[in-house]
């Protein structure tokens, strides 16, 4: 069973981010969108614990990152953006969606 | 794929409704069948024909109306958290005695076992929140 | 009333009276009941604060839910899962919480715990084998 984890707030907000590495197993999926997408971005705070994640993929949702002015080139290594069609399909891809809301 | 989707949070406060609405639209392009959007919590506002944002905003409510009725889509307002919150349609005008009713176009009010049903008969639900 | 039965989760990761998703989720779980699917809750982050023993709304003049965890048992829903992690976080263990108990129908209505304290480890490998996760 793979499972795609979805993030939609600020790790420096709320504690989603941080509880959804502690549940993202290896093989599955994290989609980082809406104010989640600041968790995306390299040299912050919580990219180390993003690059230790290990076996867990990376997605940010590029319309979000697009509208809050970040450039793909101040995203952290690894991370794969993708549109809305790319969600769907990500949640398609996946056998469960887990919304860290 | 069948998706059912459960929005959590009202228009304009959060990109909650935002993020459902783009999802629900690039599923439905690319094939996929939404068999319910159902609207719990404060995103029963999401049900209320009342609102009126300025014309250089997009409108969320009818939005919603319009790609429900595009796609014959099920559009949900959780009965109980709408009778909270004060959306209405004609029915629950009548029962609780209210003087108006505000339900928009197209969506419909009704009990929360049709997001129970909606896990049941979905293949993948899709949480949008706060 | 369905003929599958899904492994239904509900995710609850935050604490009551602040606002409103805990009472409106625990609203879901209550009606779900009927349903007869495979029911989970899992209580994660400040979703423990829920199951705090001793809440009382007297003089806040909120809604008190907090006996609606105890009838959970009478619903059928005897899974509740608490991450130990959160629990230890937040400064609190398992004797801070409501005893909250089921009766087994199949073991001459023993009484057993319906809270089931467990590691985020353990507790990930619970989530990845639903077929639908509720958050609220």
């Amino acid at each position: 069973m793979s499972t795609l984890h979805t993030v939609n707030k600020s790790p420096f907000e709320k504690n989603s981010l941080a509880d959804c590495l502690g549940y993202a197993k290896e093989g599955s999926a994290v989609l980082m969108y809406e104010d989640g997408v600041y968790g995306a971005m390299k040299g912050n705070a919580v990219a180390e614990k993003v690059a230790a994640a290990s076996g867990v993929k990376f997605y940010a949702l590029g319309p979000d990152l697009k509208a809050r002015g970040i450039s793909e080139e101040k995203l952290a290594e690894g991370i794969e953006v993708v549109d809305y069609a790319g969600f769907v399909n990500l949640a398609v891809e996946n056998d469960i969606v887990s919304a860290w809301v | 794929m069948k998706f059912a989707i459960q929005v959590n949070e009202g228009p304009y406060q959060h990109q909650a409704t935002d993020s459902a609405y783009q999802f629900a639209k690039a599923a439905l392009d690319a094939g996929h069948e939404i068999m319910r959007v159902f609207f719990y919590h404060d995103g029963v506002n999401n049900g209320t024909n009342l609102t009126t944002p300025p014309q250089d905003d997009r409108n969320i409510v009818n939005r919603w109306s319009e790609l429900g009725k595009a796609h014959d889509l099920d559009l949900v307002v959780c009965v109980a958290a709408a009778q909270r919150r004060g959306i209405v349609d004609e029915g629950e005008m009548q029962r609780n005695g209210k003087d108006a009713q505000n339900i928009a176009d197209g969506f419909r009010i009704s009990g929360l076992g049709q997001l129970i049903e909606a896990g049941i008969q979905s293949e993948r639900l899709m949480v949008f929140g706060d | 009333m369905s003929e599958t039965i899904k492994k239904f989760m509900y995710l609850n990761r935050r604490a009551p009276y602040g606002t409103i998703y805990a009472w409106e989720s625990l609203e879901v779980v209550l009606i779900g009941a009927a349903f007869d699917q495979d029911v989970s809750l899992a209580f994660i982050g400040d979703g423990v604060y829920q199951l705090l023993e001793g809440q009382d709304t007297s003089e806040s003049d909120m809604k008190n839910f907090s006996t609606t965890y105890k009838a959970l048992g009478d619903y059928d829903v005897t899974k509740l899962y608490v991450e130990k992690e959160s629990l230890e976080e937040r400064g609190l263990t398992l004797d801070d919480l409501m005893p909250l108990t089921w009766e087994d129908e199949d073991d001459d209505w023993a009484e057993k715990d319906s809270i089931r304290l467990v590691s985020r480890a353990e507790l990930a490998d619970v989530l990845d084998d639903q077929d639908i996760v509720y958050s609220f």
